[in-house]
């Protein structure tokens, strides 16, 4: 179907996208990659006045190297995120998530700040940014401002990015311990029904701690912080089995045509299982 | 109305267009270039695919002004004219199509592919694909399609006559 009308302005710095939603109005819609939105806009789902294309901004393209963490500007592609250097190196679990995104022709133009601000519970990158304790930078009419990755995802597709505000981009701490992601879909290209993102400090075989977190197990990517602590001192397969066996613990999952919850929850088990023995080499 | 302008297959074209007119379908009503089909329009499908500045995109999902200044290759810009590019010539020796909707993007989606991955493995054919869907089905002659392709392209300069 072909969207309604809108008006589109092209901005290549912050200060011209804060201004260009300001004067937009609530209806005003940032679009970078539109790999989300181009598909709401075809069936309609949503109607807006005006679309402010981030895509061409220059501080929000690129990795950079901040010594202790790596930040990665919101506009850059899927592509760019999982091929660079530093990603690989200090912040693999990124790569690993963001490389199972749709399909090569999404990821060469849908961007992971894009999928981070869309906050779809299903999918694959907030519960990578979650395991990695990323910060986000957010900017707005009074300023700039980080939000931890703890209080950047709200509720269904509702993150701490305002209406009138952007995200410019998300810093992740260097980490270079075990990491995987592990996504449970039926078909290519398919959402996740549920996907685990695990990052495991081991020394000398032992598991000294874990972050892990989930997809599609709630409104939003949640840790399991019940299995991060009950991992702590597992040497064994037979230990990170035990402890992912409280994967489900404290999540909100929801029934659907994919999956029923409480089979959401058998698969978020037996994932958390493979995705830490994965990350962990046990 | 915006104003692009946009390099197709090689030449550049000028125009005015809404700002909600998706890619694909400039380059079939504007331009004229309907090798590149609309598949399913809901970004699933990958028949619409084409270059976009070397990478491959659905055109279903890209909006017209988005590609202002930018260089798009579709299915009839892969041919020099006179000889059909490697994967052309690959599809039609491992007949890597059946009703042959698919086609223009599978192919698009294989020269990508290829562009990045010179030798890839069966796995990563079918991985690098995944984007592209065959309602025939007929998706083993297509991976051997892509696989021939490799081999043509490694082996040099030389073409299928058109």
């Amino acid at each position: 179907m072909i969207p309604v009308e809108f008006e589109y302005v092209k901005v290549t710095t912050i200060d011209q996208a804060i201004a260009a939603l300001k004067s937009g109005g609530e209806d005003a819609k940032i679009i970078s990659g539109g790999q989300s939105l181009l598909p709401v806009l075809r069936l309609r789902m949503a109607e807006p006045s005006v679309l402010v294309d981030c895509g061409g901004i220059d501080e929000m393209l690129g990795v950079r190297d901040d010594g202790g963490s790596i930040t990665i500007g919101a506009a850059t592609t899927h592509h760019g995120v999982m091929n660079n250097p530093l990603v690989q190196k200090h912040a693999l679990l990124l790569a690993q998530a963001t490389a199972t995104v749709a399909d090569p022709a999404i990821r060469h133009r849908g961007t992971t700040g894009g999928a981070l601000a869309h906050a779809d519970p299903a999918g694959d990158v907030p519960a990578a940014a979650l395991a990695l304790n990323a910060s986000f930078v957010i900017a707005g009419p009074s300023g700039r401002r980080t939000v931890d990755a703890k209080d950047f995802f709200l509720d269904y597709f509702t993150t701490a990015v305002g209406p009138d505000e952007i995200l410019v981009s998300f810093s992740i701490p260097k980490c270079d311990w075990g990491s995987h992601y592990s996504k449970f879909s039926r078909t290519a290209q398919a959402w996740a029904i549920v996907g685990v993102a695990a990052v495991v400090n081991v020394k000398g075989g032992v598991i000294k701690e874990a972050r892990i977190g989930l997809t599609n197990m709630a409104p939003t990517a949640v840790r399991a912080s019940t299995v991060e602590a009950a991992l702590v001192g597992a040497s064994s397969a037979a230990d990170i089995t035990a402890a992912a066996m409280h994967a489900a613990d404290g999540t909100r999952a929801t029934s659907d045509l994919h999956a029923k919850a409480d089979y959401r929850e058998h698969l978020a088990r037996v994932i958390t299982a493979r995705a830490v023995r994965a990350a962990a080499g046990i | 109305m915006a104003h692009i302008t946009v390099t197709v297959d090689g030449t550049s074209y000028n125009g005015e267009v809404e700002p909600r007119k998706l890619l694909v379908h400039w380059l079939r009503e504007d331009i004229g270039r309907v090798g590149t089909v609309v598949g399913c329009d809901t970004s699933n499908c990958g028949a619409c695919t084409v270059l976009l500045n070397g990478r491959s995109v659905k055109s279903c999902s890209v909006l017209a002004v988005q590609a202002d200044g930018c260089e798009v290759t579709t299915i009839q810009g892969l041919s020099d004219g006179n000889e059909w590019h490697p994967v052309q010539t690959a599809f039609k020796e491992c007949h890597g199509l059946q009703c042959g909707y698919c086609t223009p993007g599978m192919v698009m989606a294989a020269v990508d592919l290829l562009s990045e991955n010179p030798t890839p493995s069966e796995r990563e054919i079918r991985e690098g694909l995944e984007g592209n869907l065959c309602r025939c089905t007929g998706y083993h002659n297509i991976v051997k399609s892509v696989s021939y392709a490799a081999d043509l392209m490694s082996a040099g300069p030389t073409k299928g006559a058109k």
